[in-house]
């Protein structure tokens, strides 16, 4: 869809930065999406791929091997990544965006180079490990357990729907040090093939097919001291701190899904005939374009203008939340009417629009729910 | 050693030309403007060339200033010290000779002593302005070189002459080379090049300060009206065996297309 209604949110880096990931996209990615969706994984070599190219990490500092750049050029760059067809792989490139942030805002010198900079160089996955079995919604119930012993910590617990953790080689993990439910958390490292640390099941997901979600399991494993993240219970409060942003990124996700898969609807309806004309001349079909273009407007204005907000450093709550919970209510409505567009046709695994429309069943469940984003709305608001 | 490049900008590959209302151009309104991408090879040569011999590379483009934009992303961001661009309203009517006449007179007034640029631009596929700057400039030149080393005084080009027969060429410096697809694969311009590209210098020159006028790039061919090529008529399926197939095709390639 062309618009240039949001053109004063980005400057000509973004748009230099846009056309970049867009070759990216149209050269690394799109040639096979289909396949590495089918597959359930992508070849490791695209982390390497997309570092060389300068696109893994905008906004992160460029001392340790990120863009230097603000949060819309990691939304212009996710945009056009997740058009390519594989949202597998655009989320899967995406984990360090949240499994990061702690050590850079926590961790100290030393840590940020051993553990953020071979990330950003694409040697190295990384994977934030929060939500356990028994808890999601509610952080502060988290269980898995960080006992101190001498110059080691012995970590005992489980993990779950951790996007990366199949194959990452540094899991940024959430622990309890103390009793307090939000003051005893505190986040470590822990490498792969660390003793007592183990991929208990890869899992199999409605959508994201590319991209691998684990569950993990530690047991009697044995981190050392200096792969603690900041001081004993300072880890919600940095949790906290990237939530904003995650929260963008799919928000962003939502209205990129829909985006391609208005794009797709319109080739389509020009093309298809039935009962001797293209279905696109039908009104029906026509109306039906015009409400998605407009859902896609709504959530792009939105999210941009929280987006911009925090590009300026300036916080975006709750006003994030909404972009969020609008974002997966239109990708949902917009990726359904695209199949639904698509006929038969759009029920095929062939079509991009079948796969975004499960993707797309992901947004209001991952990085709080859209129970979780109300309440902190409401909250918000003062309500 | 000063290494230059000929750049032009042009509408993007996928671009829906439309013919302005009064047929004597494109409508320009809408169309994305990109570095024409031969020209993309182009500097990643010079820019591989740069790395490997020192120096500087310099952007040449006789076109309107606004080009800066499409050359700071994609020149002066992959490596590209800076850029001259000649704006001058006299440009807009000349021909292939008007524009060479242009950036030989912008080369010879730096002091390249090694010319790229693409092998043909793709809007109006000419192929003419890297020979003419180089007939221009006294210099030899290789066209459609897949494959390029210079020690910064003699070269070696390799250049696809059809038929999957190559030729190597060597010389002495200065050279002006042509840039076919497969001579490298142009690098991405990552943000913090970007950024430092904003600040790159472009010079904006006009024909006076090259020491031309109006009067040397007067047109010796002047464009006068355009249309769209007739549509493609609808593919035909051909049906039966194998054989009558085959027979049918090439009775069909010899009579109708007449190309065996
Ligand atoms: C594909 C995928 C990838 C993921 N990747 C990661 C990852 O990389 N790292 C990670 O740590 N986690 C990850 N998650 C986990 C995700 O963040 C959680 O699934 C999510 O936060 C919800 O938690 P839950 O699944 O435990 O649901 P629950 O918390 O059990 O919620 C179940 C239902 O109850 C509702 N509910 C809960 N509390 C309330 C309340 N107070 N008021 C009203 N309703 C409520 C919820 O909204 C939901 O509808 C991923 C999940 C998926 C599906």
């Amino acid at each position: 869809m062309r618009t240039s209604l949001f053109r004063h949110h980005f400057d000509e880096s973004h748009r230099a930065l846009r056309e970049e990931a867009r070759r990216f996209a149209r050269e690394e990615i799109a040639p096979h999406a289909t396949a590495w969706e089918e597959a359930g994984e992508f070849p490791r070599s695209l982390h390497l791929k997309a570092a060389q190219a300068g696109l893994l990490a905008p906004s992160f500092p460029e001392a340790l091997g990120g863009g230097g750049g603000d949060v819309l050029h990691d939304v212009v760059v996710a945009e056009e990544l997740l058009r390519a067809g594989s949202t597998g792989a655009a989320v899967g490139l995406g984990s360090l965006s949240i499994a990061l942030p702690p050590i850079l805002s926590l961790g100290t010198e030393d840590q940020k180079e051993r553990f953020v900079a071979p990330v950003l160089r694409g040697e190295k996955i990384a994977a934030l490990a929060v939500t356990e079995p028994g808890t999601g919604s509610d952080v502060a119930g988290i269980r898995l357990k960080a006992r101190r012993d001498g110059d080691h910590y012995v970590l005992d617990g489980a993990k779950t729907f951790i996007t990366s953790g199949v194959r990452g080689d540094l899991i940024t993990v959430l622990a309890r040090t103390g009793d307090d439910p939000h003051a005893g958390l505190t986040f470590f490292v822990v490498q792969r093939g660390t003793p007592g640390f183990e991929v208990s099941r890869a899992l199999r997901k409605t959508g994201w097919w590319a991209s691998d979600t684990a569950e993990l399991s530690f047991s009697g494993c044995r981190v050392p001291l200096d792969h603690r993240i900041g001081p004993e219970g300072s880890g919600f409060v940095a949790l906290m701190q990237n939530f904003e942003r995650e929260r963008l990124m799919l928000a962003v996700n939502g209205h990129a899904l829909a985006e391609a898969a208005l794009d797709e609807s319109m080739a389509y309806a020009k093309q298809r005939e039935a009962f001797g004309r293209p279905i696109g001349r039908f009104q029906v079909i026509r109306h039906k374009i015009a409400e998605m273009a407009t859902a896609v407007t709504s959530a792009k204005a939105l999210t941009y203008a929280c987006a911009a907000r925090m590009a300026a450093g300036k916080g975006a709550s709750p006003e994030v939340f909404m972009a969020k919970n609008h974002a997966a209510m239109v990708a949902r409505e917009v990726c359904w009417q695209a199949v639904q567009i698509h006929g038969g046709m759009g029920y095929m695994r062939e079509t991009k629009v079948e796969r975004w429309a499960r993707d797309a069943r992901l947004l209001p469940i991952g990085g709080g729910t859209q129970e979780i984003m109300n309440e902190l709305i409401a909250r918000g608001l003062g309500a | 050693m000063k290494i230059g490049v000929c750049v032009k900008v042009a509408p993007d590959t996928d671009t829906r030309i439309k013919i302005s209302g009064d047929g004597a151009g494109i409508e320009e309104s809408g169309i994305k403007w990109i570095v024409s991408p031969y020209d993309s090879f182009g500097i990643e040569e010079a820019v591989q060339t740069q790395e490997a011999q020192g120096g500087e590379v310099i952007l040449f483009s006789a076109g309107p200033k606004d080009w800066q934009t499409q050359l700071r992303a994609g020149g002066l961001a992959v490596g590209a010290e800076r850029a001259v661009i000649v704006d001058d309203p006299a440009l807009a009517g000349t021909d292939p000779l008007g524009i060479a006449r242009v950036l030989a007179a912008g080369i010879a007034s730096e002091g390249c002593e090694l010319v790229f640029t693409g092998k043909q631009a793709i809007d109006d596929d000419n192929v003419q302005v890297p020979a003419m700057v180089a007939e221009l400039l006294g210099w030899p030149h290789v066209s459609f070189v897949t494959d390029f080393s210079t020690d910064g005084s003699t070269f070696t080009a390799t250049r696809n002459v059809g038929g999957g027969t190559q030729e190597v060429v060597t010389g002495s410096l200065p050279v002006v080379i042509t840039a076919e697809r497969g001579l490298n694969t142009p690098r991405y311009a990552k943000l913090p090049a970007i950024m430092k590209a904003k600040r790159k210098k472009v010079d904006v020159k006009s024909l006076g300060d090259l020491d031309l006028s109006a009067d040397d790039i007067t047109p010796a061919v002047q464009l006068t009206n355009f249309s769209l090529p007739p549509e493609r008529p609808a593919g035909r399926k051909l049906e039966g065996d194998v054989d009558t197939m085959v027979q049918e095709l090439v009775r069909l390639l010899r009579e109708e297309a007449k190309v065996i």
